[in-house]
């Protein structure tokens, strides 16, 4: 389904499109296979891909984790892993071309033709040296200035990607910046060599939305001052919409769909495309439980890869708004951190959260959102109970949580259960997967061996996945099959309320929507009640009855999440809204 | 800051260890008169010695006599040479550091570039046989490496002296005991030289353990490193190999490495014993295994507190020297 570019197409004048294409290819990529050695044999992670990217252009590739993305970018910079191999095609960079090219004579073309923007500004960084080293030995290394001179040039370009305070940063170390000034460092580091070609690999994904837009509009500024081409990595369709004029679809090693950013929203010709599109959640998703109320489930349902089964249908929607009492209610709760020690002298105490208070109905889902260090995952280990809070209170039922013997402890774990974020992280590696979804009945000795087999099998069921699964390890699954286990290990004993912490940020859209829907699903059939934290508004948005807006550990905003993103108070709530790549992709279309 | 809290930390440790040793010589099978006597030794004869070294006084009387001799200094005195044991552990202790920082850099100059370049060519002759090495190094009696190396570098080729620090006709000033330093403070280079002679032997056996352990961890660190996103990154930015190496790669990967050469010191104190009485080097290893054949106590007491004392220390270095090279540590200490 490769498709070649056509060259002579100019960028039409799409929202968003950044660049001035000077109609010249300086990146041709024809039929390109990267094949890895595996110990299971050759596994071929793309194949087939032709592209074209034009000088100045700005052209994005899209697709989920395993669709071949990032191995097409790091096969166009020669940095394929000790085990890839390009089998077959070609890279031409202004009409060179690169995949026969020695370790040395590649290694001259970094940085000066073809630049790198990685994607974790946390994992990217030299650990053990200084910002301004690291962006002088680019320097250097490039060969654009040597001694005194690429220092002064490495400051003036972490001035120019707006660090603030660049002359003392230049001596402070990594892990003494936040997120988004790392990435302003890496990107410095990107542009130092004034590459023809830079590849961005998901630049800001790592980063809170509100970042990641300053970021982006950085970088579109200084590629587009410079004349630089732009090879953006992501799996943010809107995003890619956003900031390419181009962009190429990829799924399964496959290049499945290319053209320009309008044309794909508007039109998608692919099924993928489709799906992807039907699955990014935009502040326009309709609201799951508002569609399965409806009726509507199975139309949202049907756009999904593999849809979970709709066993039943509850009847949510009467629920709503009813004034029974809160299954959760989170009074004035505080959380001071003392400050650490250096010295003899004490750092400020840190107030990671400040008078918050909420009440979560039963059979409910309550949203937490905010940006990291909000304090929202703070508030949900007070409310998990694994954090004594420092003033306020959690009640369940109307009983305080915390300072209980064990039993009631007991009895209090039995009720309340989390879902982590990573899924990767948060199972057994040891355990298979019966053992570990029969774990916490094991430790509440609840039933029988049979029984709790029995137990385990209908959940399994409950989760949608096969039974096959059992024997398995985490290793073998994937990121969505892991997470289904992890909901099912949480549901196994019967709990009131489901704390998920950013239970779906760690997946690709589609599967995330799968996971949401089975997350709503349960609740209608098993009477849940969600406190559902994330930083993504968009998916509040899709499961959430009611929202909590958390800033710098306090609550900005809350209400009814329809009131909340239709009609935001506060003015950093519209910020954040505002932030929201692809929040005006409909605009865009229409 | 950090070196007066661990230094604090050290105590509780050292009173433990007095406790320790304490008792271990009460716990002797007859008590200490008996051990110090002989086994034939008259009731009366060990009534005489228990009165005189007041064994016959209450325990906890008798531990606070021994920490106060402590912290005066007085480690006892060794029974077979009549000596003060502080004194003997004074004279010996240079031989043993020199020894010891030989064998350690040895080990390293050796270990660090093997376990670079295994890690580098995994998979190929050149890990294999490092893999080999260290395997052989680990496993390889101590003892056995020493005698092998003496006979045939020694005794059959000549080329190394066989035992000892320096040879008789050697007669040099020894400021500072470390007899290579002393010949190039005092401009005496044959002497140098001829104690350079006498240590590369016992420093090859002796560091041959550390050397397989600190190539493995350079391997698994490097192998660890190499992968990491930072290094992918620093090759895109167009960094030359030289400097990817020296300044990415083996400054990250020397972290965990330099844990592990802390660690060693210990295993060369110990391993010492087994080096220097094969080679007749007059250090506190061979002078301990004196002890041990002799039943001297009061040796054996002293230094194992002594050595103890210089291990804690050798960690407190290697503590603070990993601050010197993580500036992260930095940050949280």
């Amino acid at each position: 389904m490769a498709g070649t570019t056509d060259t002579t197409e100019t960028p039409s004048t799409t929202a968003g499109v950044t660049g001035t294409a000077s109609g010249e290819v300086l990146l041709r990529v024809r039929d390109l296979e990267v094949t890895f050695t595996t110990e299971q044999g050759p596994v071929v992670a793309a194949r087939n891909v032709s592209f074209d990217v034009l000088a100045g252009q700005t052209v994005a590739i899209v697709g989920e984790s395993g669709s071949g993305k990032t191995t097409v970018a790091t096969a166009v910079l020669g940095l394929l892993p000790g085990n890839g191999r390009v089998t077959a095609g070609s890279v031409e960079i202004s009409g060179r071309d690169v995949v026969g090219l020695s370790r040395a004579e590649l290694q001259r073309m970094r940085g000066r033709v073809l630049g790198l923007v990685p994607q974790d500004p946390m994992t990217n960084l030299n650990p053990v040296a200084t910002v301004g080293s690291q962006v002088v030995e680019t320097l250097e290394g490039t060969g654009v200035a040597r001694g005194r001179g690429a220092k002064e040039r490495a400051r003036d370009l972490l001035v120019e990607v707006g660090l603030s305070d660049a002359e003392s940063r230049m001596g402070s170390y990594p892990h003494e910046f936040s997120g988004g000034m790392r990435q302003r460092a890496l990107i410095a580091m990107g542009l130092a060599g004034s590459p023809a070609l830079l590849v961005a690999d998901e630049p800001t994904s790592a980063l809170d939305v509100t970042v990641q837009r300053v970021i982006l509009d950085k970088l579109a500024d200084l590629t587009t001052s410079r004349g630089t081409s732009v090879l953006l990595i992501t799996h943010d369709l809107g995003l890619a919409a956003e900031r390419a004029s181009h962009l190429l679809v990829m799924y399964r090693g496959e290049l499945v769909e290319h053209g320009s950013a309008r044309e794909i929203l508007r039109d998608p010709q692919h099924e993928y495309t489709k799906r992807l599109l039907a699955a990014a959640p935009s502040l326009a998703s309709r609201r799951i439980q508002i569609a399965r109320s409806t009726g509507q489930l199975d139309a949202v349902a049907d756009d999904l890869l593999a849809p979970t089964e709709v066993t039943e249908v509850g009847e949510v929607g009467e629920a709503v708004g009813t004034e029974a009492a809160p299954v959760i209610r989170a009074s004035h709760l505080r959380k001071v951190f003392p400050g650490a020690r250096r010295g003899l002298r004490r750092r400020p105490d840190v107030v990671a959260v400040d008078d918050v208070s909420f009440d979560l109905p039963r059979g409910q889902t309550l949203g937490i959102v905010g940006e990291s260090g909000s304090g929202k995952s703070t508030v949900a280990r007070m409310v998990l109970d694994l954090l004594p809070p420092t003033s306020g209170s959690v009640e369940l039922d109307g009983l305080t949580v915390g300072a209980r013997s064990q039993a009631e402890e007991v009895a209090f774990r039995r009720r309340v259960q989390p879902i982590f974020q990573d899924p990767y992280s948060s199972l057994d590696p040891l355990f298979t997967i019966a053992r570990t979804i029969e774990e916490p009945l094991r430790a509440h000795g609840v039933g029988s061996v049979t029984q709790r087999r029995a137990r385990v099998r209908e959940l399994l069921e409950q989760v949608a996945l096969p039974e096959d699964v059992l024997r398995r390890y985490p290793s073998e699954l994937s990121g969505g099959q892991r997470q289904r286990v992890a909901i099912a290990r949480a549901l196994a004993l019967n709990p009131d309320v489901v704390v998920c912490d950013e239970a779906v940020s760690a997946l690709d859209v589609v599967v995330q929507a799968q996971i949401l829907h089975l997350l709503a699903e349960l609740q209608s059939q098993l009477d849940l009640s969600y406190l559902f934290i994330s930083h993504d508004l968009a998916v509040v948005r899709q499961i959430a009855d009611q929202v909590v807006v958390m800033e710098k550990g306090a609550v900005v905003e809350q209400g009814r999440t329809d009131d909340v993103f239709d009609a935001p108070q506060q003015p950093y709530t519209q910020a954040l809204l505002a932030a929201i790549p692809g929040a005006n992709l409909d605009l865009a279309i229409s | 800051m950090l070196i007066v809290r661990r230094l604090a930390q050290l105590v509780p440790t050292l009173i433990g260890l007095t406790i320790l040793l304490f008792f271990w010589v009460r716990a002797l099978p007859g008590g200490p008169a008996v051990a110090l006597l002989g086994e034939r030794a008259t009731p009366e004869a060990v009534a005489d010695i228990n009165r005189l070294y007041g064994f016959d006084r209450p325990l906890l009387e008798q531990y606070f006599t021994y920490v106060g001799r402590l912290l005066q200094g007085d480690f006892g005195t060794s029974i077979r040479t009549r000596r003060p044991v502080l004194e003997e552990f004074i004279d010996r202790f240079p031989a043993t550091l020199e020894l010891s920082l030989a064998a350690l850099l040895f080990a390293v100059v050796v270990a660090i570039p093997l376990g670079y370049v295994a890690a580098r060519r995994r998979g190929t002759i050149v890990d294999h046989t490092s893999v080999v090495v260290s395997l052989i190094g680990v496993t390889v009696p101590v003892f056995f490496l020493a005698f092998i190396l003496k006979y045939v570098f020694a005794v059959k080729l000549g080329w190394f002296a066989t035992t000892g620090r320096a040879s008789v006709d050697i007669n040099a000033t020894n400021p500072t005991n470390l007899y290579v330093l002393d010949g190039l403070l005092t401009g005496e280079l044959d002497a140098s030289w001829d104690a350079i002679l006498h240590l590369v032997l016992p420093a090859i056996a002796l560091g041959s353990i550390p050397l397989a352990i600190i190539a493995r961890m350079t391997r698994a660190s490097v192998m660890e490193v190499q992968g990491a996103d930072y290094v992918r990154t620093a090759r895109a930015k167009g960094l030359r190999p030289g400097r990817l190496r020296n300044r990415v790669i083996l400054r990250n990967a020397m972290l965990p490495v330099a844990t592990t050469i802390g660690l060693q010191v210990g295993l060369l104190l110990s391993g010492a014993v087994l080096t220097e009485t094969v080679f007749s080097f007059p250090g506190i290893g061979s002078f301990l295994y004196q002890a041990i054949s002799s039943s001297d106590y009061p040796v054996l007491q002293g230094f194992i507190l002594a050595i103890a004392i210089v291990y804690a220390l050798v960690n407190l270095l290697v503590d603070i020297s990993y601050g010197l090279i993580d500036p992260r540590m930095r940050a949280r200490s």
